[in-house]
């Protein structure tokens, strides 16, 4: 895909909008006509990054399909904060059933869109990571395999928040959760568990696969414009922080989503049928600790009894994404030797 | 509505729900002070025009820029742009090019023939105001857009002061001063040179003025007795310049010394150069380090072929021979002699150590207070003599030609509110917007846009102009390159990242306004503002 480098414009291509753009080359999320896909009102505890990544993949996926969008939605904090009867914060024709249905569900959709002949209406469905890597894994799979015309999107915040922070098999090695306890001589998550989603997508050769991030606005848009542009089973993997679960500060929410991406703990790249077709390289490369520190979920790896061992696996994680998708490029910097912080 | 079995309400939208209530602080727009704005002597706005600059708006940035200072393209050469020293940019990649900007900016407005803006109204008070420097030349401008008469006196034969007798025609071509002088005239001043004032006090009472700006400058050289044989040449470097600039220049011969290590030493030598010096030496008695001339100007002298001898002081001069004496710094940093001589050939020996005022105007004024050659002045600039004000070089200050602008500004609304009766109010300082209170990931990196310098080599022998003007393409990346620090410039940064859609666009050039039904307080959008416009506050409950 060709994007359109912005000149330097003061904040260049980073800041959601920019006074010195045109408007077709501005942001969704910057107009005051975006369609708000989820509304004020709902009770996403404040600085949810699920939310802000909702907001931002839809209204991005109306603009793409000109308003005409079905989202299917799995169980998960999305669904509990954003729809407590009799209130709705969708904006969106929206669809709820079940925690592990909902690829099944959109699957449907799309069929009953493509008999009545509404070739125009897209569908896009959405979990958490718990409705997509656990619990609705069959249906995912099942739907990838099919390559039904559906644009399932998974936002991750790395475990079972809204049930009261209990692991998934997308919580990261040693992170503490309800079920992962800091106790013993390997405190937290367990390594060498858990699932890579966005790699199993690839694995069944569908047309799109994509991660990305809430800090990364530019990047996600771009993604999901891209995704809505082709036809059969894409998958979008945003990483959404989530300041309940991960004891973070709630405005620290996007400062830690784009530490994820810059230690390289997060890579972010897009894939077509299987292949590595582009990765975002890390700007202002930082070391895991910076991301660690701030998360009360990484504690015991501080404090009075540190464990520099574990934080040292933790590294070899990021480094091997690093080599892996080749994260660093020449235009990478050392914010060790730079002193700026992300 | 019919409701199905155990529903008893309609379903209706989660605005209902105001989670404005779950807030415990809550976020506020603030503008806080750009470090720029904050160091500038003549206190222009510096990223206010830079905003209207980077939309490529040149002429209302020219306005903002005049509405402090009426001397945007002489400044823009002239400057020793302290802005930049003080610019947050400099912890990202390299300080904004200001000055440079600024330059592109007057040349703009001289080429385009943009005009200042409209005077006020006249309030018939009469000031006078002695000395054409920059400091007399502000306040005659802003006096004029206060609605005052002005008459503008000067000694010599052309307005300008030190900008025209002062500092070589290399760092500012006369053309550029003519062009900028002419169009404060053309506010409608009455202007009388070659005319030096002898005693204030009578001066005011003839011409019946509301009130006097003393702006006479520094023009004396100081000497300081240096054995020297009947045929040394030993001049003081202020009339040298002085007589350079009025196209007289004196014979110095190949071997020219300079005595002194500020600006005024400097532009000596870089002149004598010019003239046709072989050798132009720069003798001072401290080291680079402490030497009051701005680093800037010494890299081009030292490029020019001017060299240096440091901790050295001039014992003697005779015979075309220079007998000087080897200092060491002292635990205080200051000098002290060795007992150890050298010898240096000179023709000629120009004395840059400082200059003087000449006060002896002031004899009839037996409330102003001289301390140290310089007038004691207040806050309004008024001295001890009611209606007398002074600025520029004459008080205790820098002594450069912004802080003179700014001295003018400061005395125009000092004489306006004694004129005029009325209280002096300033409005109170913002916050500083330091460096800590920015989120720089936005900011691309952009490497700063270099002026171009004339080859060396031409410009040893020449008066033209030594540092060139940025191109229009290049003035607008590096007005773009601002940070805008502590001033909201409507990235949307905010609208976008609030997960509770509680912030709302007023669109274009009227910023943003919270909802405070929605929003919860997270504080993201004081965390993710670029430019530190947002801060969060206690509620109160």
């Amino acid at each position: 895909m060709t994007r359109q480098p912005v000149r330097f414009y003061q904040v260049g291509s980073f800041a959601v909008g920019n006074r010195l753009l045109d408007d077709e080359d501005r942001t969704v999320q910057s107009n005051p006509n975006r369609t708000n896909s989820i509304d004020s009102g709902h009770r996403a505890c404040q600085g949810c990054g699920e939310v802000l990544g909702a907001r931002y993949a839809l209204d991005a996926a109306m603009r793409a399909s000109n308003g005409q969008l079905v989202a299917v939605n799995a169980t998960g904090c999305l669904e509990v904060f954003s729809t407590p009867y009799p209130e709705t914060s969708w904006r969106i024709a929206w669809l709820h059933s079940l925690f592990g249905n909902a690829p099944a569900v959109a699957t449907g959709v799309a069929a009953a869109m493509r008999v009545k002949g509404k070739s125009e209406v897209r569908v896009v469905a959405q979990a958490g990571d718990g409705g997509t890597v656990d619990i609705g894994f069959g249906c995912l799979s099942g739907m990838f395999e099919r390559n039904d015309d559906v644009l399932f999107i998974c936002y991750d915040n790395q475990g079972y928040m809204n049930t009261g922070v209990q692991r998934s098999a997308a919580t990261p090695p040693a992170a503490r959760t309800a079920t992962t306890v800091t106790a013993g001589p390997e405190p937290g998550n367990v390594f060498g568990q858990g699932k890579d989603l966005p790699r199993i997508a690839m694995a069944h050769d569908i047309p799109y696969v994509a991660t990305a991030t809430v800090a990364d606005l530019h990047d996600l848009e771009q993604k999901v414009e891209r995704a809505m542009e082709i036809h059969g089973a894409r998958y979008l993997h945003v990483l959404v922080p989530c300041p309940l679960g991960w004891g973070s500060a709630s405005n620290e929410t996007i400062h830690i989503a784009r530490l994820a991406k810059e230690t390289g703990l997060f890579p972010v790249f897009e894939a077509e049928h299987g292949t590595v077709t582009a990765v975002s390289p890390i700007r202002r490369r930082t070391p895991v600790e910076e991301y660690l520190k701030l998360q009360r979920r990484y504690a015991h790896l501080f404090g009075q009894t540190p464990r520099p061992d574990i934080v040292a696996r933790l590294q070899e994680i990021a480094d091997e994404n690093i080599a892996r998708y080749g994260l660093i490029t020449n235009d990478s910097e050392d914010s060790v030797s730079t002193g700026v912080t992300a | 509505m019919e409701t199905p079995f155990a529903i008893t309400l309609d379903a209706g939208t989660s605005r209902a729900n105001h989670t404005g209530s779950w807030r415990i602080e809550r976020p506020l727009y603030v503008d806080r002070l750009p470090p720029c704005n904050n160091a500038c002597p003549a206190g222009e706005d510096i990223q206010g025009w830079l905003y209207e600059a980077e939309s490529g708006n040149y002429e209302a940035a020219w306005r903002k820029l005049v509405e402090v200072n009426p001397l945007p393209a002489v400044m823009g050469r002239i400057c020793f742009h302290p802005c930049e020293t003080a610019c947050n940019r400099v912890q990202v990649d390299d300080a904004v090019g200001i000055n440079a900007v600024e330059r592109f900016l007057g040349d703009l407005a001289i080429e385009h023939g943009w005009t200042l803006p409209a005077t006020a109204l006249d309030t018939g008070k009469r000031i006078l105001v002695v000395g054409a420097g920059p400091a007399g030349l502000s306040a005659t401008y802003h006096l004029r857009r206060l609605g005052h008469q002005v008459r503008l006196v000067d000694s010599a034969e052309q307005l300008g002061g030190m900008m025209r007798y002062g500092i070589p025609a290399y760092r500012l071509p006369r053309a550029t001063l003519d062009a900028e002088i002419a169009r404060i005239v053309d506010v409608g001043v009455e202007v009388v040179v070659g005319h030096a004032v002898r005693d204030i006090e009578a001066e005011r009472r003839a011409g019946k003025f509301d009130a006097v700006f003393l702006a006479v400058g520094a023009q004396i050289g100081k000497r300081v007795d240096i054995p020297a044989g009947d045929s040394s040449k030993v001049i003081d470097a202020v009339s040298f310049l002085h007589q350079v600039a009025q196209g007289d220049p004196p014979l110095l011969g190949r071997r020219v010394a300079v005595y002194g290590g500020g600006d005024t030493a400097l532009d000596a030598a870089r002149t004598a150069r010019r003239l046709g010096a072989t050798d132009a030496v720069i003798i001072y008695r401290r080291n680079r380090e402490r030497m009051p001339a701005h680093g800037e100007e010494l890299e081009q002298a030292l490029g020019e072929g001017v060299t240096m001898r440091w901790l050295s002081t001039v014992d003697r001069f005779e015979d075309g021979r220079l007998v000087l004496e080897t200092m060491r710094l002292g635990d205080q940093g200051s000098p002290e002699p060795t007992g150890e001589y050298e010898e240096l050939d000179a023709d000629a020996l120009l004395l840059a150590l400082g200059q003087d005022t000449d006060l002896s105007l002031l004899e009839g004024a037996h409330d102003v207070v001289v301390n140290d050659g310089v007038v004691e002045v207040q806050p309004t600039m008024m001295t001890g003599e009611d209606g007398v004000f002074a600025g520029g070089d004459a008080v205790p200050a820098d002594r450069t030609a912004t802080v003179a602008v700014g001295h003018g500004k400061r005395a125009a609304r000092g004489i306006d509110a004694y004129v005029m009766g009325t209280a002096l109010e300033s409005a109170p300082k913002h916050e500083l917007a330091t460096f800590d209170t920015l989120n720089t990931w936005y900011y691309t990196d952009a490497p700063r846009t270099q002026r171009p310098e004339l080859e060396r080599i031409r410009r040893q022998t020449n008066f033209e102009e030594v540092v060139g003007g940025l191109t229009e393409e290049n003035a607008l990346f590096e007005a773009r390159r601002c940070l805008s620090c502590g001033n909201c410039f409507e990235c949307d940064n905010c609208y976008g990242v609030c997960p509770d859609n509680a912030v709302i666009k007023l669109g274009a050039g009227q910023r943003y306004q919270f909802d405070f039904d929605f929003c919860k307080g997270c504080g993201i959008c004081v965390k993710e503002c670029p430019c530190g416009a947002i801060t969060m506050v206690p509620e109160r409950i």
